[in-house]
């Protein structure tokens, strides 16, 4: 029984680690994203559509990497190229993305689901309890576990990481530098993008392999959340996500509970706790201006426009 | 191939009027692509979406009633954005004040008084400020984030109407259908011209641009607005109060939000459902951008974003295309804006060949 | 040219015809200049000559319109900073690229071959600052080091690149005399070494003292290239500036008066992670007095105005006193009702916004003090524009501001114009106390002519002044009695003649708490930018 609840919690969890992962490199590089909605739910109808046509839920995968990637590009121009103002053009790529993803996804409403298959690990897939929890998931959740890791060791590791943290840190003094800033931030965007979309594509191929509209109904923000909770490190963000995802998860089961038991909790108010949880959230780690100011990075949102 | 900004001395006003209608024309030319890609004529659909509805009266009517709310919002949300503060909430100040501004006739349904009614609009606007407050609350006393905490607030607000409707404020006699009794006559906002249905919510709109352009052009007040907007470091060298800007603009724009959602649930629906809105909080937002965040140019924009509206229902009952269509137009609007709005600022160079000593001739 | 060794003939560098144009405007104008090996080749000029440009270009941040830059005999292309790296010019800017958040290492890795590991390169920076004289901690983050060490990784950073020639923008701007003085000796080793320095200043006596040669630049030209050390201050001034500069007229002693300007033991604590805390600091300023407070950028200098102009009123009531009322808890514009004026330090987002015009910016520090005038209405409080604009032109005029059209944007002014400007304005309301916050950073040499002297009529005509001032000519030039800032602490005021050069900078490396002798301050971020802002 807690072991199914965990994985149903694992599940719920994994979108919000991946779509935080991006979004986190993506500010890291000083690029305040907030069309992360936008971009999930685009890799949701790319992935859903690209298994449907293929059958093959690993192609589906590639779509919505692929969705969230090009559509995330958009972004990009208008920010870095065109200097545009980042919360108008996050909220743009939101809106865009909503409608966007409706209207491409009108065919395939109510078809089932192409469900990617869990890969059993052999050998650590034995392990009592932990084997089958950890060891015989689908391939996005080891790619949410590498991504972790992967994205900490750049970021605090190599010299490219490095390089980001600069950006972030000081546009300007990094242009002195000779550093390509525009470059650098394209591929945080890029980076990002294909988070999000990886993580819409978990929720149309793992979580719910269906397609529904506005299926993603507010990850992207709470990832937004997800990504100041964490003070921008990547570890925090595993340990952030898979805390909304107990929320959700637990919000869930408090609804089975409250209706078999009787008590009439009403459901809406349970739904409602994921986002109570994540204003809670922020006020808890915001209201500190001192550390706030320590661990944002300092170039987060401004534009930039190199003199040359 | 490169493209360079050069920061112009002066902002163009040339662009600054040229941008909107720029931004409108591309728009049109994505928009005849989409329909060409659908398998559909461009030019006759355009002229299904864009100009059909302008044709009748009874349409018309249609026009205003969907362009109040989202002027009425627009132009509070066009003195947030000044000021720095990212409302982006106003969704569900819109879903809270028409529950606020519902009360009396769902609680009295007998009470035939001619009071009810600005009784009704005051409540609306008191809970859209209300709800308002509390992004406002938690950006000066905590230091959060208002886009995240306003935007958690639409979805509890969403939340909290599907309870309303389906619980305790359900009419007992409606059959199971999640929905109030229809309010009394006295309850409903009339309308302003016999030819259709159209409501007094146009001319609160309209009467708020007219004030908050007021206000924003010739008032100290908004003066401060603008400044804090640009520089906070300015704003209080001038003495003024940043925090008290936030609550001004905050409970501003939620009052106008709340009077929007009691006058779209009374004039236009007659009674409290779970969906009461397509979504005017968000569309506001690209509404209060294409008018350049100034409350005159709002209405204009109001009312081609309303268009955006009808042209969607259109093109449904004439082209057999989902109504989701809109939204992908108003997407669209916003993103074209954002661009050419670039242009008001700086100006673009393309740079053909990049040379070590040399820079490409401006 | 020859060099001043006359061993090798051939100069190191050589530019022939340099020009950078912003559209129509030349910021360089057809520059030659010649360095030779092993020689101090000083750039002068007053703000806005075009120094930074033509370095600039040297180091490959802009590109040259038009010219030839030679190394060597040679003609070079400089695309980058990483090509003049490569090529060996080396730079240490006015403004520093340095990431608060990363630690000295971290910051000098960024600048060099990728492929060294962090730990080569700390072990790397550890020792040559050492060899140089000028220490530095690789583990340290750089949000904790003051604006001395801060200049150390700059330049370390630029020596382990081995340069041939390495560029200083201005760097004695920001440090004590002591500290100057170690950098000469920094400067003499690279001398001896046969590198070539070159280096930018205003300062006369330092380039006579230290450099071979000096080219001087006026408007993006050319106007003089000489031995400094057979020049006198004034004719190197003459090449620099051009017409005489009226210098400050001050009557030997004004007769002071009542206190005007009162602050009692006031210590306040740091806002920012990156600020300065004020400790006990007391002060009195009489009318008919100019009060200059000397300090290095990133002393307390900004928040001390804060908590005197009241935009960051302080729990103490009594602690600071204006004409006799006690006003520590009041407001910016509080004060203003009692006849106090405030001219901030940052031009740009603080004293003025740029996007707005000139009237508007008038009434941004005028609403409340000339809400008659101003405002009508009532509560409404409607602006009435046409006082504005006329109230606008009579400063323009009294401070003979340049400008373009009648009522222009503030940014499109130059800084000295806009900086007139901004002094002007208070200078209109005849305040009893004025408070500013170097008064003439990065203005041309006639409009800070200008302002010094209006300041000092101000005095005169009964007024107490406070200047609060990182340029210690200004300072002896305008003020009746002199104080120092250093790490939040301000010490006795002494009367302006009897204060040494040698002394003011014992004041400023020396007034600390006795256990934090080793610690220096932290860096107020926002005064970190506003020291070297337009």
């Amino acid at each position: 029984m807690f072991e199914a609840i965990l994985l149903t919690v694992i599940t719920a969890s994994t979108p919000l680690v991946i779509a935080a992962l991006g979004e986190l490199v993506t500010e890291r590089s000083g690029v305040l994203n907030l069309g992360v909605e936008g971009m999930m739910i685009m890799g949701a109808v790319a992935a859903f559509a690209t298994a449907q046509l293929t059958g093959s839920a690993y192609l589906g995968i590639l779509g919505g990497i692929i969705g969230g990637g090009i559509f995330s590009l958009l972004f990009g121009f208008l920010t870095l190229t065109l200097v545009a103002n980042q919360v108008a053009t996050g909220l743009a790529l939101t809106i865009l993305g909503l409608g966007l993803s409706g209207q491409l996804g009108e065919a395939f409403v109510g078809m089932p689901g192409v469900r990617l298959q869990p890969i059993v690990i052999p050998l650590l897939s034995d392990i009592p309890f932990f084997g089958r929890v950890l060891f015989s998931q689908d391939l996005i959740f080891y790619m949410s576990v590498a991504l972790v890791f992967g994205i900490s060791w750049f970021l605090f590791k190599s010299r490219a990481g490095l390089k980001m943290r600069a950006i972030g840190d000081s546009h300007g003094s990094a242009h002195t530098l000779g550093i390509n800033v525009v470059r650098t931030r394209y591929l945080a965007v890029l980076f990002g993008g294909a988070c999000a979309g990886l993580a819409g594509a978990q929720l149309s191929l793992v979580y719910t392999p269906q397609w529904v509209e506005n299926m993603t109904a507010g990850r992207g923000w709470i990832a937004l959340a997800l990504v100041v909770f964490a003070s921008w490190r990547p570890l925090r963000v595993l340990a952030g996500g898979y805390l909304f995802g107990a929320v959700g998860i637990g919000q869930l089961h408090a609804q089975l509970l409250a209706q078999s038991g009787g008590i009439a909790i009403p459901s809406q108010l349970l739904s409602a706790l994921p986002y109570v949880a994540t204003i809670v959230v922020l006020i808890i780690i915001s209201h500190n201006r001192r550390t706030t100011l320590i661990n944002t990075p300092a170039s987060l949102g401004k534009p930039f426009v190199p003199d040359r | 191939m490169r493209i360079e900004l050069q920061k112009r001395a002066n902002t163009s006003m040339l662009f600054s009027v040229l941008s909107p209608l720029l931004a409108l024309a591309l728009t049109l030319i994505a928009g005849a692509i989409m329909f060409g890609l659908l398998g559909k004529s461009p030019l006759n659909s355009l002229y299904i979406y864009f100009v059909e509805p302008l044709l009748d009266v009874w349409s018309l009517h249609e026009l205003a009633i969907k362009a109040a709310p989202l002027i009425l919002i627009a132009v509070g949300l066009s003195v947030c954005f000044r000021s720095n503060n990212w409302n982006i909430g106003a969704e569900g100040q819109f879903t809270i004040g028409a529950i606020t501004g519902s009360i009396l006739p769902v609680l009295n349904p007998e009470w035939h008084s001619p009071l009810i009614l600005p009784l009704m609009l005051i409540m609306g606007m008191i809970g859209g400020a209300l709800y308002a407050g509390i992004p406002a609350l938690l950006k000066t006393r905590f230091n959060t984030n208002e886009i995240l905490t306003s935007l958690m607030l639409v979805y509890i607000a969403q939340l909290f109407l599907d309870w309303l409707v389906r619980g305790p404020w359900r009419d007992p006699q409606g059959y199971n259908f999640p929905q109030t009794k229809s309010f009394q006559s006295e309850a409903v906002l009339p309308e302003i011209l016999d030819s259709g249905r159209a409501h007094l919510g146009i001319v609160f709109a309209l009467i708020a641009a007219v004030a908050l352009w007021f206000m924003m052009r010739f008032m100290l007040k908004g003066f401060q607005v603008s400044v804090l907007g640009q520089s906070e470091r300015a704003g209080r060298f001038a003495g003024f109060s940043a925090k008290k800007m936030v609550w001004f603009s905050m409970l501003l724009s939620g009052a106008l939000a709340g009077l929007a959602g009691i006058s779209e649930v009374s004039g236009s629906i007659g009674h409290v459902q779970p969906v009461i809105s397509p979504g005017y909080g968000f569309t506001a937002i690209i509404v209060a951008f294409l008018g350049r965040l100034n409350p005159l140019g709002i209405i204009a924009s109001g009312f081609v974003l309303a268009l955006t509206y009808l042209g969607g229902e259109a093109a449904q009952l004439s082209l057999g295309i989902s109504d989701k269509v809109s939204r992908v137009f108003q997407g669209l609007i916003l993103f074209f804006v954002l661009s050419c709005d670039t242009l008001i600022h700086y100006r673009i160079r393309l740079i053909v060949n990049p040379s070590a000593t040399q820079e490409g001739k401006s | 040219m020859t060099s001043s060794e006359g061993v090798e003939a051939s100069p190191l560098l050589s530019v022939r015809g340099l020009t950078k144009l912003f559209g129509s405007f030349a910021a360089c104008d057809a520059i030659d200049l010649d360095i030779g090996h092993g020689e101090i080749h000083a750039l002068l000029g007053e703000n806005g000559a075009g120094k930074s440009t033509l370095v600039k270009m040297l180091f490959g941040v802009l590109q040259p319109s038009s010219g030839t830059v030679s190394l060597e005999g040679k003609p070079v292309v400089i695309p980058s900073p990483g090509e003049a790296r490569r090529l060996g010019i080396g730079m240490v800017f006015q403004h520093f690229s340095l990431f608060e958040a990363l630690t000295v290492a971290e910051n000098i890795a960024l600048s060099l071959d990728p492929r060294t590991p962090l730990a080569k390169i700390a072990e790397e920076t550890a020792s040559v600052s050492r060899a140089y004289g000028l220490p530095l901690d690789p583990s340290a983050h750089v949000a904790d080091l003051s604006v001395g060490e801060r200049q150390r990784i700059e330049i370390v950073r630029a020596l382990l690149q081995n340069p041939k020639l390495i560029i200083l923008d201005e760097p004695t701007s920001v440090l004590t005399p002591q500290e100057a003085e170690r950098l000469f000796e920094t400067l003499m080793r690279l001398k001896a070494e046969g590198r070539s320095v070159l280096y930018i200043s205003h300062r006369l006596e330092e380039v006579q003292r230290i450099c071979d040669r000096a080219t001087v630049l006026r408007h993006g030209k050319v106007t003089g290239a000489c031995d400094p050390k057979h020049e006198t201050p004034a004719s190197l001034a003459r090449m620099m500036v051009g017409t005489e500069v009226a210098e400050v007229k001050r009557d030997s002693a004004n007769a002071l008066g009542d206190i005007l300007l009162q602050v009692n033991k006031v210590s306040v604590a740091s806002r920012t992670p990156f600020a300065v805390a004020l400790k006990d600091i007391s002060l009195k300023v009489r009318a008919g007095e100019v009060l200059a407070i000397a300090g290095i950028a990133g002393n307390g200098q900004s928040e001390l105005f804060d908590a005197i102009s009241g935009e960051y009123p302080i729990a103490d009531n009594d602690g600071i006193v204006l004409r006799g009322k006690p006003v520590g808890r009041l407001r910016i514009n509080g004060r203003r009702m009692l006849g106090a004026g405030f001219v901030p330090e940052e031009r740009h987002g603080h004293a003025a916004v740029s996007a707005l015009s000139l009237s508007d910016n008038l009434l941004l520090a005028r609403s409340r003090s000339d809400k008659k005038a101003f405002l009508a209405g009532g509560p409404l409080a409607i602006v009435k524009r046409d006082a504005i604009l006329s109230a606008a032109r009579r400063i323009c005029s009294m401070m003979d501001v340049r400008k373009s059209g009648e009522d222009p944007a503030a940014g499109s002014l130059s800084g000295g114009n806009l900086q007139k400007f901004i002094v002007g304005r208070e200078l209109d309301r005849q305040p009893s106390v004025l408070v500013v916050n170097q008064p003439t950073w990065g203005v041309d040499a006639g409009a800070a002519s200008r302002i010094r002297q209006a300041l000092v009529d101000l005095a005169k005509a009964g007024s107490a002044v406070v200047v609060i001032s990182q340029d210690l000519d200004e300072i002896f030039e305008i003020a009746t009695t002199i104080a120092v800032i250093s790490d939040g602490r301000l010490s006795d005021p002494y009367p302006a003649g009897e204060l040494t050069l040698e002394q003011i900078g014992l004041l400023m490396g020396g007034i600390h708490d006795s256990h934090s002798g080793e610690k220096s301050s932290g860096e107020d971020r926002a005064g970190m930018e506003t020291a070297h802002a337009h």
